[in-house]
């Protein structure tokens, strides 16, 4: 591969006393997909928010060739709009340049069509998970951090995030996935967190 | 990044707009929220007359004083949501780490929240300061006052719920982190609506207000787009 959209390396965390991860070197370039893997507790959370720099509370060096995308397991949806005004919203502040029409074949694109102005609160948990991930499409960054896109998520909404990875990694991004579910989605990596002692 | 000029970056300017027309759409979907404060304003100033006894002089004797600290009570009460909901849905999480400089959305939301919490209250202080028989060529003081430190009260408090947001109940913290700050605007303001009924030129105390306005808009955003990094870990 050649340069890599994030370089982690020796990182090293560590919560209330408990090790979660430590000597940890990971490395997502274009066309990567990996799994992040490991029992409740692991720490994929966490390294996923360390990797997004949202947290500081670790040791050890994180490198970004550039923009990223961050889906956290809390959405970033406001439940009062509509998803197309979340998605308005979302490709002014990442300073996508798309129209109306555009938006709304994005989120056709996950299947909401016909929910476009209905308020979030409204929507089923598969829905505002499958609205949150529509912000995706704005194809703003390269590299992917997302956790457990599949929650709440049908099979056919499993499968729509197994497109969007593999149309994601097609085009030359790269994406980590903290998930339990398995992407069943061919050529990624998987990288297991597991509890050290 | 580059910081010479980024205000005029199409970025910027473009995530300040979404993010001001987003806040206020919001507040709009929540009416009962929004005139939360402005109730409690008008109700608290009611209370007055009946627990201090309808006596003109008596009420027009301690008006400024009550009129403004009510004023600062109010914005209180609203500043807890002014960065929890965001917190609470991931959309805070989204807002730093995409809007750069942060500090333009920070201002973005600021502005947003007077623009439904502190203008609101300036425009009906009038119609309270008639139930506390204020006398009317001290009116317009109080409004200049109010609008000068309104957007004063909106700043700084905006660094306390970004100190606080993290936190399951900060609603007490944040009140002993700003109440103190709030306390220069409140005798200013007071001070500068008391003068006028006495007669004297308040021009020194609207000129204080402005000062602070000035200096508080130029360094709170800053401070509270820091506290945000923090109060998110």
């Amino acid at each position: 591969m050649h340069e890599s959209l994030l370089t982690a390396r020796a990182l090293k965390c560590e919560r209330d006393g408990r090790v979660l991860f430590e000597h940890l070197d990971l490395d997502v370039g274009h066309g990567d997909v990996i799994e992040l893997t490991g029992p409740n507790g692991s720490g994929k959370t966490t390294l996923l928010r360390a990797l997004a720099g949202l947290t500081g509370d670790f040791d050890g060096e994180i490198v970004h060739s550039g923009h990223f995308s961050y889906v956290g397991h809390r959405g970033g949806l406001n439940l009062q709009l509509t998803p197309l005004q979340n998605l308005n919203w979302s490709a002014a502040i990442e300073g996508a340049d798309v129209s109306t029409e555009q938006l709304e074949s994005l989120l056709e694109a996950v299947g909401l069509t016909g929910y476009e102005l209905t308020p979030c609160q409204q929507l089923s948990a598969g829905q505002q998970r499958r609205a949150a991930l529509a912000r995706l499409g704005l194809q703003t960054a390269a590299l992917w951090l997302l956790d457990e896109p599949l929650t709440a998520l049908d099979d056919a909404g499993c499968t729509l995030v197994r497109d969007l990875l593999a149309r994601h990694r097609d085009a030359g991004g790269g994406a980590l996935c903290a998930t339990h579910q398995s992407l069943q989605l061919d050529g990624t990596r998987r990288h297991a967190l597991g509890r050290i002692a | 990044m580059t910081h010479a000029g980024f205000l005029y970056t199409p970025s910027a300017s473009r995530a300040f707009v979404a993010q001001m027309r987003r806040d206020l759409t919001i507040a709009f979907r929540s009416r009962g929220e929004l005139m939360n404060p402005l109730m409690f304003y008008v109700i608290g100033i009611s209370m007055f007359p009946l627990g201090v006894g309808p006596g003109p002089q008596r009420l027009a004797e301690i008006a400024p004083g009550v009129l403004w600290v009510l004023a600062l009570l109010s914005t209180l009460l609203s500043l807890d949501t002014l960065f929890r909901r965001d917190f609470d849905d991931g959309t805070l999480e989204q807002l730093v780490l995409n809007v750069d400089p942060l500090f333009v959305g920070v201002l973005a939301k600021v502005f947003a929240h007077w623009l439904v919490t502190g203008l609101p209250l300036t425009l009906l202080s009038p119609i309270a300061a008639l139930m506390l028989f204020l006398p009317a060529s001290a009116v317009p003081t109080l409004m200049l006052t109010l609008l000068l430190g309104t957007p004063i009260l909106s700043l700084l408090g905006a660094v306390g719920a970004a100190l606080t947001v993290g936190l399951k109940r900060g609603g007490l913290l944040l009140t002993l982190i700003i109440l103190p700050l709030y306390v220069p605007v409140l005798i200013l303001g007071a001070g500068a609506v008391m003068a006028t009924i006495d007669g004297v030129d308040p021009a020194a105390q609207i000129a204080w207000l402005a000062a602070i306005l000035a200096l508080m808009l130029t360094l709170t955003p800053f401070a509270a787009a820091l506290a945000l990094r923090v109060g998110l870990e």
